[in-house]
């Protein structure tokens, strides 16, 4: 299959495949936008009792989703050679990001009602609330510096900067955990989830300190 | 005496009530959609959820209970006893919640931790035949069927607020009774100084139960002071909008303490043991620095984690947030506040 599809020119078969991938990003998007349409046409039809804090809820979800799938895909790379995820990487990357800022802005909008007074109340005084806009934060610099310009001009430390986004998966877990009253599912599925990405981290790096060139390759765009 | 009219309750349409057999299906799917969750953590397990939202199928079916009291709560008194009259919320900022609302948005973690879980597995639950165990500091200790505990008590009901911990209010119609009447039928000894309530535990009914995720060691537990529970505020309910409760809220008999966060009003109980020293309420023994023993609803105490100074009306909208103020005691301050006159409510929160 695979080796059928290398007889197109493979950078045709990325570019199809990575707008392929920026459509079925957005689908989480457009269910909530129909729910939010629904909501609109009939209140309560579509988001339940508390329509405010499952719009927000979803979105976050889907941030930490799509984190966790942007820490897959730089490992499985290292692993799986034939196919180059990691090409995929920066437009994963992004829809995190993108998912965080909607969700942020969620927040704001419809539980904090627009005030900036009770989001800096709320950063203060609710430790979950700061561990979640300091993950958000941190993705500002990473999704600047996620263009082919930044890479190049940044260098080695482009991958320095970059490893900031282990912090950000703790951080964004850590929100969960300390967000849940009584059942750690989530949290526990997305620390789980972290950890294994985490340590196979660590464990490439060694290896790769061994084997240099293989290790190199990963970083290509 | 007044009493706000609900009309949503003659507004439920049949085609809104589910079938056993759409739950019975709908418990298999759900089945699958938790092992699916489970296997995929960035899949589709939220589109699933979603799919169960939008059906618009959670129940506000009342639990199988004997006809007897489904005649009785639907015969019961709207006329308030004295002194309850001007603690029934009733302007025009504090319509009923919509039945349809308070019977799908529901904490009740014995059948799982999100909202709808309870209105979706609640159909489950056994609640005929029931009996209550009475035991502790009492003169008459025993197993009491419902009938017994409900035979000799006439119904009323009593419009109050009930404030979450988590910041979201209702105001709901409940069936029932005086709970001090209740506790004095047992004699209470002079050693009697709290009351503990204890609630079902049932894993095969209560899927929640089961949960290798929850940090919640059931059974769940509450307890009063007893001159906070033979305040004339306290009640137990046994319906809610003029029918018997769903599983979801707590059938077939529940407490309502309305000047206390809503985790204090304990569901489907089955014990209610009278002690001397003050039992350890479930809430506690999970985050003491959270929640306190008396969880008197106070906006000038907030909880770590949200602040307790205002409050959304459910069911709430994406055009406004309905947040108000939280007034102290819930608005219960007139009734209740002598209750604790002396006390240091920063310190007994």
């Amino acid at each position: 299959m695979i080796k059928g599809l290398y007889q197109f020119k493979p950078s045709k078969i990325i570019e199809v495949s990575k707008i392929g991938l920026f459509l079925v990003c957005l689908l989480p998007l457009g269910l909530l936008g129909r729910d939010v349409w629904l909501e609109f046409q009939q209140p309560g039809s579509a988001l339940g009792t508390d329509p405010a804090v499952q719009v927000v809820h979803i979105l976050g979800n889907w941030a930490i989703r799509f984190l966790l799938i942007t820490l897959c895909c730089a490992s499985l790379s290292r692993r799986v050679r034939v196919v180059r995820l990691v090409r995929y990487r920066r437009m994963l990357g992004l829809f995190a990001f993108a998912y965080a800022l909607l969700h942020f802005t969620a927040y704001y909008l419809l539980l904090a009602e627009a005030q900036w007074a009770l989001v800096s109340a709320d950063f203060v005084k609710r430790p979950y609330i700061t561990m979640g806009m300091s993950a958000l934060f941190l993705l500002i610099p990473l999704s600047i510096t996620s263009t082919a310009g930044w890479q190049r001009r940044l260098r080695k430390k482009w991958k320095k900067l970059h490893r900031l986004v282990y912090a950000i998966g703790i951080l964004a877990v850590v929100h969960v955990a300390w967000l849940a009253k009584s059942s750690y599912l989530d949290a526990s599925l997305y620390a789980f989830c972290l950890l294994i990405l985490l340590s196979e981290r660590i464990i490439m790096k060694d290896k790769g300190r061994a084997k240099r060139p293989g290790f190199a390759r990963m970083s290509e765009k | 005496m007044l009493i706000i009219k609900n009309s949503k309750v003659d507004d439920v349409k049949n085609s809104e009530i589910t079938s056993e057999a759409e739950y019975l299906n709908r418990r298999k799917f759900l089945g699958k959609s938790a092992v699916f969750a489970a296997s995929t953590l960035v899949g589709g397990s939220l589109v699933l959820k979603e799919q169960v939202l939008n059906a618009q199928t959670l129940s506000t079916q009342s639990a199988r209970v004997p006809a007897w009291l489904g005649s009785k709560v639907a015969g019961s008194r709207t006329e308030l006893s004295a002194g309850l009259a001007d603690a029934t919320p009733r302007n025009d900022a504090e319509q009923l919640t919509p039945e349809e609302y308070a019977t799908a948005y529901n904490n009740f973690y014995e059948f799982g931790t999100d909202k709808e879980d309870p209105a979706r597995l609640a159909g489950k639950l056994t609640t005929d035949p029931w009996s209550v165990k009475i035991s502790g500091e009492v003169a008459k200790p025993g197993e009491y069927t419902l009938e017994d505990i409900l035979k000799p008590h006439d119904f009323e009901e009593r419009i109050y607020r009930l404030r979450c911990v988590e910041a979201w209010s209702m105001v709901i119609p409940w069936v029932g009774f005086s709970l001090e009447k209740l506790l004095k039928r047992f004699g209470p000894t002079g050693n009697a100084k709290y009351v503990q309530f204890i609630t079902l535990v049932r894993p095969n009914e209560m899927p929640g139960q089961n949960s290798l995720f929850s940090t919640i060691k059931w059974p769940y537990r509450e307890a009063l002071r007893l001159d906070e529970a033979y305040h004339p505020l306290a009640m137990l309910a046994v319906g809610m909008y003029g029918k018997p409760l769903p599983g979801q809220n707590g059938a077939p008999l529940r407490l309502i303490v309305p000047w206390k966060y809503g985790f204090k009003s304990i569901k489907s109980i089955v014990e209610i043991r009278f002690t001397e020293k003050q039992p350890k309420t479930s809430w506690q023994s999970i985050a003491a620095g959270e929640y306190g023993f008396y969880a008197n609803v106070n906006p000038y105490v907030d909880h770590p984690r949200w602040s307790q100074a205002t409050e959304r009306r459910l069911p709430g909208s994406l055009f406004s947030s309905n947040r108000m103020d939280t007034r102290m005691f819930n608005g219960y301050g007139e009734q209740v506040a002598s209750l604790y006159s002396g006390m240091d409510l920063k310190r007994y929160y």
